[in-house]
């Protein structure tokens, strides 16, 4: 039995037949021209600014609700994201919003030219449960931006926080042309049935083909973000404290950030057999440091993903390599930050995405055969790499492939708006953050003039030979040909 | 070779084998290098030069192209992508350096081009030598492997591709396979980097729905009806004689971007007939079925297609120029028809032949309900002198591509994208767009550990939440406290 429950902007409850018309109205609006002009955008760009600001405390609350999120994690990593990538667009939107002016070679034609954004029309976001305010919102602010009607679809594994956007994305935002459809798997394919200008997917490889194939019944162009191993090299670092600083940013990036729970967490480390012991020492150290109050990490989103944990560690070989760590707490959906050193490759802990909080080290004889190691992989969405050798560094950008390299910190990348986020291979294609969010949800469309002063009767049946040479000349760019052969004077 | 020229059926462990190779070849890096890049586009700019007269025969044979035709659309265009990319290929294979946020100081950034990895390839039957060679070019000069599928409604072309690429580009990375729907399923069913194709909506959605079993993303260069709307302030002679050879002159309609039908007021149209007409009699003469500046059409099938839309009833009266046709040359003379019914098989399909409806409206503003109930072509072309109509036409009507006061020209411009939206595709390449189109954009993000913010980290407190709040938003206090309180 599909769960509807979004409210429209007069509180009414929806039905099955609800969604369709709730869509349909989208387009309706889309239609009218609404959403393409810049006030319109402006206006609602601000209102989502107000609602982050203002409802901060309730945001703050539901994530630790379906989480347990500390506040400061859940401000830094969506929150307070979100408030600086909606401030990046109001700033920037009237310049990507202009036509893109086009040079033009003197014989090209057409005579003048430029590329003009237009939005898509009514897009459907559809995002994932373990950061579900800030992967619904930020490509909202996309698809907002570019001028588009979007309907949110957010994950129901996060109930409270879908429940908090159902309720008050409508308050702050136009809700003619913005909405948010709650629901589960049945609601999720009652949309994608629905004709879409784009679908932007954030969540697993599995879905996301559901989603791809949906698509392709009407020719949706599709995002998808998906996931994978994301592995952190180590290399050895000179200075005991650039180690100490490494440590800490990795422990932040595995149990920091939603327990190990995010598609950019660090998924397993690979670093030398030599080096191994003394990693795991400053682990455990960092853990002590960071972890010791279980208050301030995160819990696993349910049940059914927290025995789907326990059972990773099931298996004896991979029981055998905990090294630390290991309790977990089924009442609370808590797993304490666990580390293994060298599980067997073969097992589901190293051959499947892990997304929680355990750490398997694998250990190699030099570094360098890191590089191997991932080119036998599947692509992931990030390869982190603590080094200072910048003749690895390199090797690490030519020979491997990922969404993103990050060296000597993590997580970061997610913040910078000038740089892509998305994936390559099985974590997914299409980019967003900053302006390849605007460009995401846009369609870039050539605008070419010309006037009817200079015409060129060689472009004309009936054909000969005298045409054929002149043309020739003028696609050369061969003026003085041209010109000769045109006078005359050329054969 | 592979494909028809050879006795075995090209089946689903040919295909994995070639895979196979392809992917081996590619993991050993010999894509990558420029050196490789520039020496593969080095050859196809040799092919062209040392094969234009094969090729032209090629495209004669597999549609009675007229030799202007082959050199203006096929063989010059893919030449100066060829040149283009050679041009351009070292400056597009730098990485982008991008300046990185306050956010995440200090740090630098920048964005590496690198290819995707072994790419399809699968072309279409109507400018047979150019979309198949552009596509590739982009492929290759992104640095990738490839296989060619070209159409095999276009056998001569077909086949010449089989028969002469392989003398002029590595072989061990560039392959085409021939054939029809079984050679492409058992292509389709195999794993790629990304999969680009040229063609239209049906086995569009064949080709997504495929890709999307292994999360391949696609190019999808489709087609649609391209609407021509003439205001009565141009210069009538011009404005007509462009519109003819866009339409006419390009394959005699069979193009993805030709005009497919035209809106004018009523008290326009009859002038605008006049002026078709006349046009028509100087470019193809008083018998177009016998002008050898008209390209036939391509097969039984086509033809039919065409001559249903002719022969429906509520239609066939409205022919108001041409209508000739010859089954057995397969041949259709440039025809006009004055109003048909808008439910008409003409109206509502792609033509992609010498047919042109020409729609009238009391005023040009509501041609835009018209186009727009239709769904987004590749090209919508308006001419007029009158700005206000002009920007209006810009912001109600989307399209791949738009053109003022001109036809098709906007794909030899080879710093406009050229791709559509909605129907009419996903994606876009030429020039620089089509390395794009076959490259990922990885991000690249270094740090050090000269500054660290230790309000990133547990144990949180409220001052941590203060300087992440500031520091996220680009405040330099925050920064200053962020790199320098201890915690």
């Amino acid at each position: 039995m599909a769960l509807i429950t979004g409210k429209k902007c007069g509180d009414e409850e929806m039905g099955a037949l609800g969604l369709e018309t709730e869509v349909a109205e989208a387009r309706t609006t889309f239609d009218s021209g609404k959403t393409k002009g810049f006030e319109w955008r402006k206006s609602q760009l601000e209102a989502l600014l107000r609602l982050l600001q203002e409802k901060e405390e309730d945001m703050l609350k539901v994530l630790k609700e379906d989480l347990g999120k500390h506040r400061v994690e859940a401000y830094r990593d969506e929150v307070g994201a979100l408030t600086k990538s909606v401030d990046n667009a109001l700033l920037n939107l009237k310049k990507w919003m202009a036509p893109e002016k086009v040079s033009l070679p003197l014989v090209a034609v057409p005579t003048v030219a430029e590329i003009v954004p237009e939005p898509l029309g009514v897009v459907l976001v559809m995002s994932s449960w373990n950061f579900p305010i800030g992967l619904s919102l930020e490509p909202m602010i996309g698809a907002i931006a570019a001028g588009n009607a979007a309907i949110l679809k957010p994950s129901e594994l996060a109930p409270a926080t879908s429940e908090f956007l159902a309720v008050e994305v409508p308050k702050y935002l136009d809700c003619e042309a913005i909405k948010v459809i709650q629901g589960g798997p049945q609601v999720a394919e009652q949309l994608l049935d629905l004709k879409w200008d784009k679908i932007f997917f954030t969540g697993s490889a599995q879905v996301g083909r559901i989603v791809m194939t949906a698509a392709a019944k009407h020719l949706t162009p599709v995002t998808l973000e998906l996931g994978g191993k994301c592995p952190a090299i180590f290399d050895s670092l000179k200075s005991s404290r650039d180690q100490r600083m490494a440590v800490g940013r990795v422990a932040g990036a595995k149990w920091g950030s939603c327990l190990g729970q995010a598609c950019i967490g660090i998924d397993y480390l690979l670093v030398t057999d030599e080096y191994a012991p003394t990693l795991i020492e400053l682990l455990k150290g960092v853990i002590k440091e960071f972890f010791s109050n279980s208050e301030h990490l995160a819990r696993i989103v349910n049940k059914h993903h927290f025995q789907r944990l326990c059972n990773l560690l099931q298996d004896e070989s991979v029981a055998a390599s905990l090294v630390h760590g290991g309790s977990v707490n089924a009442e609370e959906l808590f797993i304490e930050p666990t580390i293994l050193l060298n599980p067997p490759l073969d097992k589901e802990i190293m051959t499947e995405e892990i997304f929680g909080p355990l750490l398997p080290i694998i250990t190699l004889k030099k570094i360098e055969d890191s590089i191997e190691f991932l080119r036998a992989r599947p692509k992931p969405l990030v390869i982190y790499a603590f080094t200072h050798d910048e003749k690895f560094k390199q090797r690490i950008v030519d020979d491997t492939s990922s969404g993103c390299v990050m060296f000597n910190d993590t997580l970061i990348q997610y913040l910078c708006d000038t740089i892509p986020f998305g994936g390559v291979g099985q974590s997914g294609f299409g980019q967003y953050h900053g302006k390849f969010s605007f460009d995401n949800f846009s369609n870039r469309k050539p605008v070419g003039r010309r006037n009817f002063l200079i015409e060129f009767s060689f472009r004309y049946p009936p054909w000969n030979e005298k045409k054929l040479q002149l043309l020739r000349h003028i696609y050369r760019f061969d003026y003085i040909g041209f010109v000769l052969c045109f006078l005359g004077l050329k054969r | 070779m592979e494909g028809k020229t050879s006795n075995e059926v090209f089946n689903r462990e040919k295909a994995e084998a070639t895979v196979k190779e392809l992917r081996q070849s590619f993991r050993a890096g010999k894509t990558k290098t420029y050196e490789w890049r520039a020496a593969q586009l080095e050859g196809i700019a040799r092919l062209i030069k040392e094969k234009e007269s094969e090729i032209t025969q090629a495209l004669r044979s597999d549609l009675a192209k007229p030799e202007m035709e082959s050199y203006l659309h096929e063989i010059s265009l893919a030449k100066s992508a060829c040149l283009f990319a050679l041009k351009n290929l070292k400056k597009w294979m730098k990485p982008e350096k991008v300046p990185a946020a306050i956010t995440t100081f200090p740090s630098s950034a920048q964005i590496v081009s690198e290819p995707l990895g072994v790419v399809l390839v699968i072309s279409a039957w109507n400018y047979p030598f150019l979309l198949s060679i552009d596509p590739v070019i982009g492929a290759i000069v992104a640095g990738n492997a490839v296989v060619l599928k070209p159409s095999e409604i276009a056998p001569a072309t077909s086949e010449l591709f089989a028969k002469i690429l392989p003398e002029y580009v590595d072989s061990s990375c560039i392959k085409v396979v021939e054939g029809g729907v079984p050679e492409t399923t058992a292509l389709l069913e195999q794993k790629w980097d990304k999969i680009f194709y040229t063609g239209n909506g049906k086995v569009g959605r064949i080709v997504m729905a495929a890709a999307a079993k292994n999360l391949t993303p696609v190019s999808l260069e489709l087609g649609g009806k391209s609407p021509v709307l003439v205001d009565s302030d141009v210069n009538l002679k011009v404005a007509v004689k462009r519109i003819a050879v866009g339409k006419w002159g390009c394959n005699n309609g069979q193009a993805c971007i030709a005009p497919d039908y035209i809106i004018t007021t009523k008290s326009f149209a009859p002038q605008l007939v006049e002026a078709l007409k006349v046009t028509l009699e100087r470019f193809y003469g008083k018998n177009p079925l016998e002008s050898a500046d008209l390209s036939r059409i391509v097969n039984l099938n086509h033809f039919k297609h065409l001559t249903d839309m002719l022969d429906e009833e509520n239609v066939s009266d409205k022919i108001v120029c041409g209508g000739q046709t010859d089954e057995k040359q397969l041949k259709i003379a440039p025809t006009l028809l004055l109003d048909v019914p808008h439910d008409s098989l003409i109206m509502k399909n792609e033509i992609f032949g010498p047919l042109l409806p020409i729609v009238t409206v009391d005023k040009l503003e509501d041609s835009f309900e018209i186009i727009n109930s239709k769904s987004k072509p590749l090209a919508a072309y308006i001419f007029t002198k009158n700005k206000k109509l002009e920007q209006e036409f810009l912001s109600n009507v989307s399209a791949g591509g738009i053109l003022v006061n001109d036809v098709a020209l906007h794909l030899a411009n080879l710093y406009l994208p050229f791709g559509g939206v909605g129907e009419s595709g996903i994606g876009a390449y030429h020039g620089k767009f089509s390395f794009d189109a076959f490259s990922h954009k990885k991000a690249v993000l270094s740090r050090g550990f000269a500054g660290e913010a230790g309000a990133r980290y547990p144990p949180y407190t409220p001052e941590k939440q203060w300087i992440l709040k500031g520091l996220i938003n680009g405040s330099i206090v925050a920064l200053f406290l962020a790199l320098f309180k201890r915690f």
